[in-house]
């Protein structure tokens, strides 16, 4: 049983654990300190060794990322944070920045110190109102204690962090669009060359970093890359935070090594609802292919979910039991992707839009069997033929689903409707509908 | 090809790289997208958003290819998604497989075919574009004969109104983004945008309706169109024809006419001195519309909303079918062809003898061809015997007389297109490209970045400040001054390699103006372009139809030259006497001492009532014309000739290349160098222009040698720069693109998406007229200008700008005045 060891959680329970002194009675911006003395080179090797990948969803490794970028040509760079988290199931930004905003702040001046960059940009999801102010109330903070602003720590090194509101949408979380959002345009991915690395924000070098991969950094500076890289998996080093939610006793954010698996953190959140069991999860938010009761010993790394064939993602684990209708799960995530569909492209836009609306008909009782073909084919339409991910995230419940329950989507067909009862998978009571309502 | 390969091309050997494609190994300049190499070898990949012109998208995925490409170590590995064609550069040693070669790439873009047309209306039937539709074509194509869906597609009410022009039909949108694009990329005018998401993405003006917020502020007058909306764009209507559904529709042509039963005939559009390459679609005689011709030389894929709407001027109720005489009571008449020559040719003979008002004075009008404008250049001198000839209706002078003698007439092709697009410095003189040169602004703007541009003139113009141009602010009259004492920066960026200094027709009453250009071309190395506003103007000067300018170019003064064209006509002698230019041609008329005017197609609008006057008074007055106007009202006979469309001709473009056409339709109507020839022969002569071969092949034959071209003007700027007050203004103007102009009457559309016709001024001199937002100009005429007023930032005080013709506003009608002169300003209550 791997225990669980917080680092970036771990201040979490402190009273008042937002503010600067408390995140400073707990050792905060030490790392900043050791860091201002440090080759910007060092930083970044360090970060190298540490392993740390990126904790976004697609694992780049990081210290590679920012050696990506184009050298110092005298002129402006950039470090963007990236916090538009937005996908179903994914959890760990939001909360993070509400309890430890500071983490975020220190491990982005540090970043900034490595890439030499002197203007980073926070963009927070629109609808987490609460998160955009505690972020700004955080960057005034560290801006009065002179974390932040002209010669930092008497480094002669200056730093501006401007947090940016999104509109809400759920694209802006990828790279290019949230670049051109953050510009003042209309959110949408963007041709790659030119590459982010090498004219992107503002048309000029640019690093794209998620939440907690920033906020990993200070703990790699203060506590060395061998103490980040001694934990994890061979390939997938460190800690990170796996989110659970769903039917699952004690939903939350569990922190620990890469690799842990499902069932260690079911038993550690204390299981799947009383008097039910697993039915599927994801690994990494409705982005990633569902897995099943089949998986629960599935280590929770890069490689190890890539191999039960799903992908890691955001370690967004959503947790269903039997009660819960596969077909209708999926329902709801297609009608995400559609109404995130950003429009840009003819498979993610267009697609999703008939998807949605054959899944519809299954709920209705009013699909054929051929439907079911029809949504494999529409998603093999899709699935590396959109603009960016976007689409190829709609397809993953769909196809993975119906591979591992084909059996539910044909009771649809034959039954004329769902063959489960909604209220049961509820968490709290329903009343039952008065008679004659309907199903 | 490509846009990054041409502009790579040109710096110095093109770079080339060998892959395959379906097989086939091909070489194209490093640079080029796999979608353009394929079409190098005849594969035709389908595709929707990608436009050669604008940059790629890569939005529609139509055109989706299998790619290998050689990793770092030389193996070819296979990327693991189709690639989108259009926007993936094709590499050495790349291995391409279309959908000729490849299932996973036929497969792609039969299921992205199958997607865009789940939300596509199946209304080809009743679709402007059916018949002539990329997406009904490559649907037919690459696509599958039966859609599986069954669910319901997306609607949207229709249409919406973009401009008074464009019509959009959100319901067939593919959401390919080239007219957004185009907008933003080309015009730099983004008057549409995407708005929404998902599959409610459309697009529009970020109309409240549709946003249900309010999503602009208002724009200011100056950018709105006369229907109210902001951001109306000169060059719109190209949206239309690059748009690859029936998306966006022609408020004109909208459910007129089926491409099938359409006949198209290549031709030159007449409205503007670019000599656009343009198609003219007609049925039964009529034209139905028109649409812009890639002519990678002169206009690329672009044409302005005039160029491109402006055509129902000539199928007007007031076109002329009949020739008019005048008759005992007064009054024009129908007459048959031999009767009105019969008359003319009386009263041309009779006063070329009349003793008190004696001689002919000849005004083409500056829209002839170049063979209508050599007809009428001979008539003047071999049959009428006279010099007295001037193509030019518009302010002219005695200085640009020597100047298009000296330096434009005979001289070929000079700066072209693309040397404007090359060229590291543009300095623009009494020229407003958005209104006046069309698509040369277009091409200027291409190379915005790279290009430092100039422009002398009174303000910052909203298309001069689309090309980043710099202002070297003057006022009216003042440019000679202003262009002999130039910042230091300007002439430093004119002494770069390829800079042009382009100079506007209005420069003709700047005094010293010419010379100085002459004097700043030659200590600078730029090179100079004169960019007239009409369409036959170079022509003009290149068929001698200017009093001191003979065809090809010689001087009327050089005996050389006259001796070769006494050969080369088979007379006597020509015309001893100095000729005149149009000023002293109607003063002269004007004081009774001219005995007939032959006046091309020419309007009352352009001069100033004085003009009107001179007509008048003339004994004889002949007009060649294709509808009934202001001037055929004081003519004693009256010739119809054909409008370009029904005619073969010549335009000569500013760069002085030659635009031939021919008729794109039959009809009786004759061209005006026929139609003076059967006049010369009415009065016994042989003008031997009867058809435009016969023109051609005696043009082709004149040559002139440098010795007797005319010498260059020498004139002093005026000693003391013009200066104005608030109340005592100098005017400034020009004539907006989308105007009053007779060659845009019968057509609202595009009428609608004009500039609100505003009178500007400075700050100060708005503050010191006190007005709630409306003046009234008056100038020497009777007439005023009332107008609304708006403060224009860079402006000089007592300055007052006003449209040359726009609707309710002309200033050298209504005021009597050319701009330069002092007008008196008075701020009105609102």
């Amino acid at each position: 049983m791997t225990a669980l060891d917080p680092v970036l959680t771990c201040t979490w329970a402190t009273p008042q654990s937002w503010t600067l002194s408390a995140y400073e009675a707990g050792g905060g911006y030490s790392a900043l300190k050791k860091a201002a003395k440090m080759a910007p080179a060092d930083i970044t090797q360090a970060v190298k060794e540490s392993g740390l990948r990126g904790r976004g969803g697609a694992g780049f490794p990081t210290g590679m990322k920012w050696n990506f970028l184009a050298a110092p040509d005298g002129g402006p760079r950039y470090l963007v944070v990236n916090a538009d988290e937005s996908e179903p199931g994914t959890c760990k930004d939001v909360p993070l920045i509400m309890a430890s905003p500071h983490l975020l702040i220190e491990g982005a001046i540090i970043t900034a110190l490595a890439i030499q960059c002197d203007h980073a940009f926070i963009y927070v999801r629109g609808e987490v109102v609460h998160v955009y102010r505690r972020l700004l109330a955080a960057v005034a903070e560290a801006r009065k204690a002179g974390y932040l602003g002209r010669n930092i720590l008497g480094t002669g090194f200056d730093l501006e962090i401007t947090v940016h509101a999104g509109a809400g949408a759920y694209i802006c979380g990828e790279e290019s669009a949230l670049l051109d959002s953050l510009e003042g345009r209309r959110g949408q991915p963007r041709l790659k060359p030119p590459f982010p690395a090498v004219k992107r924000l503002y048309a000029r070098p640019t690093t794209v970093n998620n939440v907690e991969t920033i906020a990993s950094v200070p703990g790699i500076i203060d506590r060395g890359a061998a103490w980040f890289a001694g934990m994890g998996t061979e390939k997938s080093k460190g800690h990170v935070i796996y989110s659970l939610s769903g039917h699952v006793e004690r939903p939350g954010q569990y922190e620990g090594p890469m690799g842990m698996t499902l069932r260690e953190l079911l038993a550690l959140a204390g299981g799947v609802r009383k008097g039910h069991h697993l039915k599927f999860w994801t690994p990494g938010g409705s982005s990633t292919p569902i897995l099943t009761d089949k998986h629960l010993d599935v280590p929770l790394d890069y490689e190890g979910v890539e191999g039960a064939g799903s992908m890691l993602g955001t370690r967004a684990l959503q947790i269903f039991d039997e009660t819960t209708c596969v077909v209708r799960a999926v329902a709801r995530w297609t009608e995400f992707y559609k109404h995130e569909s950003c429009g840009k492209c003819t498979p993610c836009r267009e697609g999703t839009f008939w998807l949605s609306q054959i899944y519809e008909r299954l709920e209705r009782g009013e699909g054929t069997e051929a439907d079911i073909e029809q949504l494999l084919d529409t998603s093999r339409s899709i699935l590396g033929r959109s603009f960016c991910a976007l689409g190829d995230s709609a397809t993953m419940t769909i196809s993975s689903s119906i591979a591992a329950f084909r059996e539910e989507y044909l009771a649809h067909v034959s039954g004329h409707g769902c063959p489960t009862d909604p209220r049961a998978t509820a968490l709290f009571a329903v009343p039952a509908k008065k008679k004659g309502a309907g199903a | 090809m490509t846009t990054t390969a041409g502009a790579k091309a040109d710096a110095n050997l093109v770079t080339t790289i060998t892959a395959t494609i379906d097989g086939f190994e091909v070489t194209v300049p490093k640079g080029t997208l796999i979608i353009r190499a394929a079409e190098d070898i005849g594969v035709e990949i389908p595709r929707f958003c990608d436009h050669p012109a604008l940059e790629p998208a890569g939005a529609c995925r139509q055109c989706l290819v299998e790619v290998a490409a050689p990793d770092r170590d030389g193996n070819l590995t296979p990327m693991p998604k189709p690639q989108a064609s259009c926007s993936v550069e094709l590499t050495a040693g790349m291995v391409v497989k279309t959908q000729e070669t490849s299932e996973v790439a036929d497969r792609a873009q039969k299921g992205v075919m199958e997607l865009l047309l789940i939300n596509h209306p199946l209304d080809c039937p009743v679709c402007d574009k059916g018949g002539e539709c990329p997406l009904q074509n490559q649907a037919m194509s690459h696509g599958n004969a039966e859609s599986r869906f069954r669910d319901q597609k997306r609607t949207f009410e229709k249409p919406i109104v973009l401009t008074s022009e464009v019509l959009l039909d959100r319901e067939r949108c593919v959401l390919c983004q080239r007219c957004t694009r185009f907008s933003e990329q080309i015009p730099g005018d983004p008057f549409i945008e995407l708005q929404e998401r998902g599959a409610t993405s459309q697009v529009g003006l970020l109309d409240v309706d549709v946003l249900d917020f309010e999503g602009f502020a208002a724009s200011g007058l100056p950018t709105e169109d006369e229907s109210g909306r902001p951001f109306s764009s000169y060059f719109a209507g190209n949206t239309i024809q690059i748009c690859p559904v029936g998306a966006l529709t022609s408020a004109a042509y909208r459910f007129r006419a089926r491409p099938f039963d359409l006949v198209s005939s290549p031709s030159i559009a007449e409205h503007d001195s670019s000599g656009s390459a343009v198609r003219i679609d007609h049925r039964r005689g009529k034209v139905m519309r028109r649409l812009a011709i890639n002519d990678p030389l002169v206009n690329e894929d672009w044409i302005t909303d005039k160029d491109r709407f402006a055509f129902r001027w000539q199928d007007l109720d007031d076109r002329l079918t009949h020739p008019l005489v005048r008759d005992d009571a007064g009054v024009l008449v129908e007459a048959s062809w031999p009767e009105a020559l019969e008359r003319a040719a009386a009263g041309l003979a009779n006063a070329m003898v009349a003793t008190k008002a004696k001689g002919v004075g000849v005004l083409p009008g500056g829209r002839v061809t170049l063979e209508d404008a050599y007809a009428y250049g001979k008539f003047a001198r071999a049959v009428l015997g006279t010099n007295d000839i001037d193509a030019r209706w518009r302010a002219t002078s005695e200085e640009e007389h020597a100047f298009l003698a000296s330096s434009v007439a005979g001289t070929g092709i000079g700066v072209t297109f693309a040397d404007l697009e090359k060229a590291p410095a543009v300095l623009m003189v009494s020229f407003e490209p958005e209104d006046e040169g069309g698509v040369v602004f277009l091409r200027l703007r291409k190379s915005r970045g790279s290009q430092k541009v100039f422009t002398i003139a009174p303000f910052l113009s909203p298309g001069a400040r689309k090309l980043d141009a710099t202002l070297v602010p003057a006022v009216p009259g003042a440019e000679g001054a202003v262009l002999a004492s130039l910042p230091h920066d300007v002439v430093a960026a004119l002494k770069g390699d390829g800079a042009v200094i382009i100079l506007g027709e209005r420069i003709a009453s700047a005094r010293g103006g010419l010379t100085a250009a002459l004097a700043l071309a030659d200590s600078t190395g730029a090179r100079l372009a004169w960019i007239p506003r009409r369409a036959g103007e170079r022509g003009a000067v290149e068929a001698g139809a200017l009093p001191g300018v003979l065809p090809g170019g010689g001087s009327a003064g050089s005996a050389g030259a006259k001796i070769a064209l006494v050969r080369t006509w088979g007379i006597e002698s020509l015309p001893a006497a100095y000729g005149r230019g149009l000023d002293d041609i109607l003063a002269a008329a004007a004081s009774g001492h001219l005995g007939a005017l032959v006046l091309g197609g020419v309007s009352l609008d352009d001069l100033p009532p004085s003009a009107e006057a001179a007509i008048k008074k003339a004994p004889f007055v002949v007009s060649l014309e294709v509808r009934r106007s202001g001037v055929t009202e004081l003519a004693d006979v009256v010739l119809p000739v054909a409008p370009p469309s029904e005619k073969a001709g010549t335009f000569v473009n500013w760069e002085g290349r030659p635009r031939a056409f021919e008729a794109a339709f039959e009809t009786s109507a004759v061209s005006d160098h026929r139609a003076l020839d059967m006049l010369a022969r009415a009065m016994g002569a042989d003008l031997g222009t009867p058809t435009v071969d016969a023109v051609r092949a005696e043009l082709d034959s004149i040559t002139v040698d440098d010795a007797a071209r005319a010498s260059r003007p020498s004139f002093a700027a005026p000693s003391s720069t013009p200066r104005g007050t608030a109340v005592h203004a100098v005017l400034a103007s020009w004539h907006l693109l989308v105007d009053a102009g007779a060659l845009q009457d019968g057509e609202p559309h595009l009428a609608g998406t004009g500039r609100v016709a505003v009178a500007r001024v400075s700050a100060a001199t708005a503050a010191t007229l006190g007005s709630a937002g409306v003046v009234r100009v008056s100038g020497a005429g009777r007439g005023s200008i009332t107008l609304p007023v708006v403060a224009t930032p860079g402006m000089a005080d007592g300055v007052v700008w006003l449209p040359a013709n726009s609707p309710g506003a002309n200033t050298a009608r209504m005021l009597g005045v050319w701009p330069g002169a002092s007008v008196t300003v008075k701020g009105l209550g609102a």
